[in-house]
């Protein structure tokens, strides 16, 4: 009997290894497990390959495999090739158990922008599992994956992996190819792991990292290293004050918050305080300018002319305006209109060219702080899963859960999320933040981080 | 930072979106109350620092120029919605 809510990724490696289990066997005991909480948009019935299988969040460009990116405009959408994570995925014999719900377009914080309805949270259901990638947080969360790919652009990755209680990666800018997968904000959108230990998710790193010549934004990756290391000896920690004082955590959250420091601290990492003073006061309103504008060039290809929805119409440009009022749904409108403001004549510079100068600001505030540290700390959203419709209504309340995953993403720098306990009965997440191309700094601190929290993944619920 | 029923017609015209009496309305609205929380960005005086569009430092990466197979046509067309001969077929421009 597998037990696909406690089985890790390596233990399921193990087992294949040892010819305890079959691949198929494997993947059926995933398969045979009720989606009650919508994680799937598309389940398969079997798949290639003789390793761990794996979800895929339904951005992720997968041949002859539907690829919806939870839009209506891409309902039918059958891919003609593989994305290069899905290739390297299938080179590294993981079955593809199914595609994931996400916000449409990757653009939300809660999934409950799918055009295919929400997901829901495995520790309570009437709860959002964050998102974008709230599917594939919760896949892994239930027992409905051993683990996933997910896509982070101002936190997709980060939050939904807070709010579910797992472990969740977004790499350096630039060490995971895009190549095939649908684009949201080109210069943030970075695919990463989404697991259920930190030693899983350097594995799966390691099959997805490295250079790739579609993908000319991509570069050399340092070999992986999978952690062991049970202290934190010599690893310097800094703790943003603005990160983790801010007046919108929690203070269930900032309290696991202040332990986890404090538990780095015993494990014999240097901690001492710092300061980020503009990254979070500007960091939102620099994001929500660059990531819609971005968004507005990129989904300006959905024309109803070479694939997904068309709206007939007597005209081109009747066609065209059709087509893209009937396919997108609210979030992705508003994110376009949005862009396209800030893009336009008159107003480009005020909006646009201003937020690009903060962006810079952004990251050598970032920069500056790794001279002195090796990793920074703080909470991954600032609140548990809220309810269901909660901030639905508010786009502006809704923006905010992204507060704190998003001004590293502005610096391109790799970002983890581990599980350091439950407040109120629900998950709270620590993310450490580390230079470019740090993540087996990461991948140490978090592991001797999980190792001494000793948080349980599975939701009390289904235990 | 109010935006007027004018401005969103502009805009959804420049993104082709054919929004619908409702939407024009509270988007007018809610796209207002964005554009004035991203206003702060102009709290800054940034005007000596260089803007940045990408976190790398990667300039001008090219690849050889060697030609590579491309997909076949009818994998180019799998998803069109019409289709004629080797085109993708469209409602007439003018």
């Amino acid at each position: 009997m597998i037990d696909t809510l406690r089985l890790t990724a390596e233990e399921a490696r193990g087992l294949l290894e040892r010819g305890e289990v079959s691949a198929r066997e494997l993947f059926d005991a995933y398969r045979a497990v009720e989606d009650d909480l919508n994680c799937y948009l598309l389940r398969l019935d079997e798949g290639e390959g003789a390793g761990v299988p794996i979800a895929l969040k339904d951005v992720i460009g997968t041949k002859g495999i539907r690829t919806t990116a939870g839009s209506k405009i891409l309902e039918s959408y059958v891919p003609v090739y593989d994305s290069t994570v899905a290739a390297r995925v299938k080179v590294a014999g993981l079955p593809v158990l199914g595609k994931t719900n996400l916000d449409e377009f990757a653009m939300g914080s809660s999934t409950e922008n799918s055009a295919f309805g929400p997901t829901r949270n495995p520790w309570d259901p009437e709860r959002v599992p964050g998102g974008s990638g709230g599917g594939s947080a919760a896949a892994v969360s239930a027992g409905l994956a051993p683990w996933a790919l997910g896509s982070d652009t101002g936190g997709s990755i980060k939050q939904p992996s807070s709010l579910c209680g797992n472990v969740g990666l977004r790499p350096t800018y630039g060490t995971v190819s895009r190549y095939g997968i649908v684009a949201f904000a080109s210069s943030l959108d970075q695919v990463g792991p989404v697991t259920k230990t930190v030693r899983d998710c350097a594995l799966l790193y390691s099959i997805i990292a490295g250079r790739d010549a579609c993908d000319s934004t991509t570069v050399e990756v340092p070999d992986v290293e999978l952690p062991s290391a049970q202290d934190l000896n010599g690893v310097r920690i800094g703790v943003p004050t603005e990160m983790n004082d801010h007046p919108g955590i929690e203070p269930g959250v900032r309290a696991l918050v202040h332990k986890s420091i404090e538990l780095a601290r015993e494990l014999g990492a240097e901690v001492e305080e710092c300061s980020l003073p503009l990254s979070v006061d500007y960091g939102l309103a620099c994001y929500y300018l660059i990531a819609p504008a971005e968004a507005s060039s990129n989904l300006a290809r959905y024309d109803g002319v070479r694939y997904g929805l068309r709206v007939g119409a007597d005209t081109y440009y009747e066609m065209v305006e059709r087509t893209r009022d009937a396919g997108f749904g609210d979030e992705p409108k508003r994110r376009i209109m949005l862009g396209t403001y800030a893009l336009s004549a008159g107003y480009y510079e005020a909006y646009y060219g201003q937020a690009q100068k903060v962006r810079t600001a952004i990251a050598r505030e970032h920069a500056q702080a790794f001279e002195r540290f090796d990793v920074l700390v703080s909470p991954t959203s600032p609140t548990v899963a809220f309810r269901l419709g909660e901030k639905a209504a508010d786009p502006l309340a809704m923006y905010l859960s992204d507060l704190l995953t998003i001004p590293s993403n502005m610096a391109g720098l790799p970002g983890l999320n581990i599980p350091c306990g439950l407040s109120e009965g629900l998950p709270v997440g620590l993310q450490l933040i580390g230079a470019q191309l740090s993540e087996n700094t990461l991948f140490r601190a978090g592991h001797a981080l999980e190792r001494a929290i000793g948080f349980d993944t599975v939701p009390e619920r289904l235990r | 930072m109010a935006i007027t029923r004018e401005q969103v017609l502009h805009v959804a015209r420049l993104a082709r979106l054919d929004l619908g009496e409702d939407e024009i309305a509270r988007l007018q609205e809610e796209l207002s109350a964005i554009l004035e929380a991203v206003s702060k960005v102009s709290e800054l005086d940034l005007a000596d620092v260089p803007p940045t569009s990408h976190p790398l430092d990667l300039v001008n990466v090219t690849r050889s120029d060697e030609s590579r197979p491309c997909l076949p046509l009818d994998a180019v067309f799998a998803n069109a919605p019409e289709r004629e001969g080797d085109s993708f077929r469209t409602a007439p421009t003018a």
